[in-house]
């Protein structure tokens, strides 16, 4: 040992102890590296524990330490009566809750709301969550059933007639407009200055009508028969389902390949079936309940849900239109989005309240709820269009041209190849657009619709709980409603984004 | 000898297949036609179902409403208006008011996002979870929420005129708004006027020749003290020896309102602060995400080479992050401009509030007015639009070069 000792440089007293490196993780580090490094950093931790200070603790007493917790009316509330300065006078929240989810609801009938609800839940999560199966199922079931479904839960009323009156309805409806549209013609053709033009237009025109009513004479006169006979809908919806699913079968490619497409379409109509049935659409189906007794939450996820379901189609037709290379389906698809884009939403409110009224026939009256809808359809999807075009431009064209190499159509390359990657891409984007429809959702109260803040609004008003609390209580109860919504659907949004750039991390 | 390169056939008809169906041919040129028949059939639709609904209603179409007296008061006005003005006057009152509380709005949302925006950026843990906070709960509540909450709850909870609070004897906060003092012009405003003018006008030359000497000489001149002495030291000399510009006149408690200065409708109070605080947020993340575009090394090539972290920031990652920052944000000042709609919902007189909201009800013009108001919006954002494509191609082209 000490021959080896006496030449080598091994040491042979330890060294003195160092200090321990300075602890940078934890809530010791935190505070070291991020808070008290140095004399800016120590005023501003300062100044934001000061802005906590005074924003957290007045907020949490008046949520919690100084809230008045139950009582009958108003007198509860009152700071003489309680004994100490009061904060939120949450059983006003109590008493108005039915009034704030429900609006007027017939309290007989909410439980069509609430099933609604539960309806909307149970189709809804297993969409939101990526690794469940039959997400195509399950986003038809969706954006398809689900709205008509909750239609007649939440409105009530029955159907007279299946898809066959429907249509004959509908093409004597366009085949009269063109008649008297020929007719408005020939007698401006008596007056104007370029007579022979409008006479020609005018005839050819009356003559288009003519030839269309003489064509769909076999239908009007088969609903005709049909309305004569006691079980016009069970009739009517057989035939519907026979011609459907022929067409379907036939498409699908007949004997060889066309059993799926016949299977499919026998089975959603035996699905339609069932609803028709247990909900007695045949006769009569629940009562109605007219629109302006809906409000509250009721309406808000109403006006959101139409709106995301009904946004959506129109943006993807108006992005296809948009990048169209027919030069009027592509102008007028610009002029429609750029339009609807330039102007707020309350003078789109405003146009569907009172200028969409003087566009449709006299006889023919819009609810008002269903005005606001279409409003606020048509300002989202020209939103949506733009978020859509977004992720159209962003697939490769190689996507495009290897699908018409494989001699594929436009409408199936964009169908099958170009749209399912368009949309993967943008739903962060779709559903930051859902989150600001919802919050816009708020401003239907303008027009004299009771959403959440509207009746809230509303509620404010009543003397029996009027505090000075009052109005701090309901922002407060409507403002986590709000936020719940929004936070979520954000965090959504984002959990989404982190998915699809999964293969971007490293 | 050479061969001329033969020139490819001229294809006129493909050309003008392409021109008029797009890649679609002659299939496009159908589609085109049955679309305009669509379009044709609902527009005939419109206009004669309109002209039917007017005819029952008794309304008669048109524009002549507008020299008709309005017959009602507004509760501020820029410009003089009395009852008995036309609706015309009211539609640009109403105008004026909304470009009013956009530009204020603009001002404090752009001052409080810059600030939120530091915050959240700012090596200090607890400040950025403030400023994260602060945009997480502004952003998820919905701007009307926001409005009325400021309307109904904060300012309404104010106490009454005669218990207002002070700021400093010179403003007066109560439920009846802010009352202000208003400057009175004196003799010696003028002279005032053209010396800050003409204080203005020097500086930016001065500017412009500090730039040219960086640029062209390498030179750095310092300008900034004589930029403080023309801006403030001309208007002081002038106001020296041609008397006092203005003077204030303060407010004054008597009876049961406030006398004199110029009162601020709550209104126009809250609707500033909602859409200020409400844009910033989303002003905050647009600029928060544009000096994070800029790469890290630039800030560490600035300090390599000496310059001290403000200076770097100035004059290398702010230029670099304007180019991201400003098409969102104008994007953004257009929102709340097209947000200060909803001045409607707690009586602002804007334009939608004034001219489609009571002007429609006591014309019925329904058409017109509504027509008018969204062209105004329209325009705002058309012209807004084409100034940013034109700053996008400036960029792009300084971008390029």
């Amino acid at each position: 040992m000490s021959v080896i000792a006496s030449n080598s440089f091994v040491r042979q007293d330890l060294l003195t102890e160092r200090p321990a490196p300075v602890k940078t993780t934890g809530f010791v580090g935190l505070m070291r590296t991020r808070l008290f490094n140095s004399p800016t950093n120590i005023l501003l931790t300062i100044v934001g524990a000061l802005l906590l200070w005074f924003t957290i603790v007045p907020s949490v007493r008046f949520l919690m330490v100084d809230a008045v917790w139950s009582g009958k009316d108003r007198t509860a509330c009152l700071t003489e009566n309680a004994g100490f300065v009061v904060g939120a006078c949450w059983p006003y929240i109590q008493a108005k809750l039915p009034q704030l989810i429900y609006g007027f609801y017939p309290e007989a009938e909410r439980w069509r709301v609430n099933l609604t609800f539960v309806l909307a839940v149970v189709l809804l999560v297993p969409m939101l969550v990526p690794r469940l199966p039959a997400k195509g199922l399950n986003a038809s079931l969706f954006f398809i059933a689900f709205p008509v479904v909750a239609f007649f839960l939440l409105h009530g009323g029955g159907i007279k007639g299946f898809g066959l009156s429907w249509t004959a309805d509908l093409l004597q409806l366009f085949d009269e407009s063109i008649v008297n549209a020929g007719q408005a013609l020939l007698t401006l053709s008596k007056t104007s200055a370029i007579a022979p033009l409008f006479w020609i237009v005018g005839n050819f025109i009356v003559l288009v009508g003519t030839a269309i009513y003489w064509l769909i004479v076999p239908l009007t006169w088969l609903r005709d028969q049909l309305q004569a006979t006691g079980q016009s809908v069970w009739t009517d919806f057989a035939i519907t389902a026979a011609i459907v699913s022929l067409i379907a079968f036939v498409l699908g490619g007949g004997v060889r390949t066309g059993g799926r497409a016949l299977v499919s379409s026998l089975v959603t109509f035996i699905a339609m079936a069932i609803v028709i049935k247990l909900m007695g659409l045949d006769h009569g189906g629940l009562p109605v309940v007219a629109t302006n007794l809906w409000g509250g939450l009721l309406v808000t996820l109403v006006v959101s849900v139409t709106g995301i379901v009904t946004s959506l189609p129109i943006g993807i037709a108006l992005a296809l239109g948009r990048r169209s290379t027919i030069p009027l389906i592509r102008i007028f698809s610009i002029a429609f989005i750029e339009f609807w884009r330039g102007v707020p939403l309350i003078t789109v409110l405003f146009f569907a309240t009172y200028m969409l009224p003087l566009f449709l026939p006299g006889n023919f009256t819009v609810d008002g709820l269903v005005r606001a809808l279409i409003g606020i359809a048509l300002f989202t999807g020209a939103y949506q269009a733009e978020n859509v075009r977004g992720g159209l431009a962003a697939i490769p064209r190689g996507q495009g041209e290897a699908a018409a190499a494989l001699g594929l159509s436009w409408w199936k390359t964009t169908s099958l190849i170009v749209l399912p990657q368009a949309l993967r891409h943008v739903i962060p984007n779709l559903v930051n657009s859902f989150i600001s429809l919802f919050k816009d959702t708020s401003l239907v109260s303008i027009v004299a619709l009771f959403d959440l803040l509207g009746s809230l609004r509303a509620s404010f008003s009543d003397p029996k709980w009027s505090t000075p609390s009052t109005a701090f209580t309901g922002f407060a109860f409507a403002g986590i409603i709000y936020f719940m919504f929004c936070f979520g659907m954000s965090r959504y949004s984002l959990f989404v984004e982190h998915r699809l750039n999964a293969h971007r991390r490293n | 000898m050479s061969t001329e390169a033969r020139k490819p056939p001229p294809q006129i008809a493909l050309k003008i297949r392409r021109i008029l169906g797009g890649k679609a041919g002659w299939n496009g040129i159908a589609v085109q036609f049955a679309f305009a028949a669509i379009l044709g059939w609902i527009g005939y639709e419109i206009v004669s179902n309109a002209r039917a609904n007017l005819e029952n209603q008794h309304i008669a179409a048109g524009f002549g409403f507008l020299r008709n007296n309005a017959g009602f008061d507004v509760n501020q006005t820029l410009i003089s208006y009395t009852g008995s003005d036309t609706f015309l006057r009211v539609f640009v009152v109403g105008l004026l008011n909304t470009l009013v509380v956009s530009v204020v709005g603009i001002v404090f949302a752009t001052l409080i996002g810059f600030i939120v925006a530091l915050c959240r950026l700012s090596p200090n843990w607890l400040l950025s979870r403030v400023g994260e906070i602060y945009v997480e709960i502004i952003r998820n509540l919905p701007l009307l929420f926001q409005i009325l909450f400021w309307y109904l709850a904060v300012l309404a909870a104010l106490p009454n005129p005669r218990q207002s609070i002070s700021l400093f004897g010179i403003a007066f906060v109560s439920n009846r708004g802010l009352v202000i003092p208003s400057p009175i012009g004196q003799s010696g405003l003028e002279p005032f006027l053209a010396m800050l003018a003409l204080g203005i006008v020097a500086a930016l030359v001065l500017r412009f020749y500090a730039r040219r000497a960086l640029f062209q000489r390498g030179l750095v001149i310092r300008i900034w003290p004589y930029v403080l002495g023309l801006l403030f030291g001309l208007p002081l000399a002038a106001a020296l020896v041609f008397g006092v510009p203005f003077t204030f006149e303060l407010p004054q408690l008597k009876g049961f309102n406030f006398a004199g200065g110029s009162r601020i409708i709550p209104e126009f109070v809250a609707l500033t602060l909602a859409l200020s605080t409400y844009t910033a947020a989303f002003i905050a993340e647009i600029v928060r995400a544009g000096i994070l575009s800029v790469h890290s090394g630039q800030m560490e090539a600035g300090a390599s080479l000496g310059l001290s972290r403000g200076t770097t920031l100035r004059l290398i990652v702010v230029p670099q992050a304007m180019r991201v920052i400003v098409p969102p944000l104008t994007n953004q000042y257009l929102n709340l401009t097209k947000n200060s709609s909803l001045a409607v919902a707690i009586g602002y007189p804007d334009l939608v509030s004034v001219f489609a909201g009571t002007s429609l009800s006591q014309t019925g013009q329904a058409i017109e007015i509504i027509a008018m108001t969204m062209g105004i919006y329209l325009l705002i954002s058309l012209l807004t639009s084409a100034v940013m494509s034109v700053y996008g191609w400036r960029v792009s082209r300084s971008l390029g070069a």
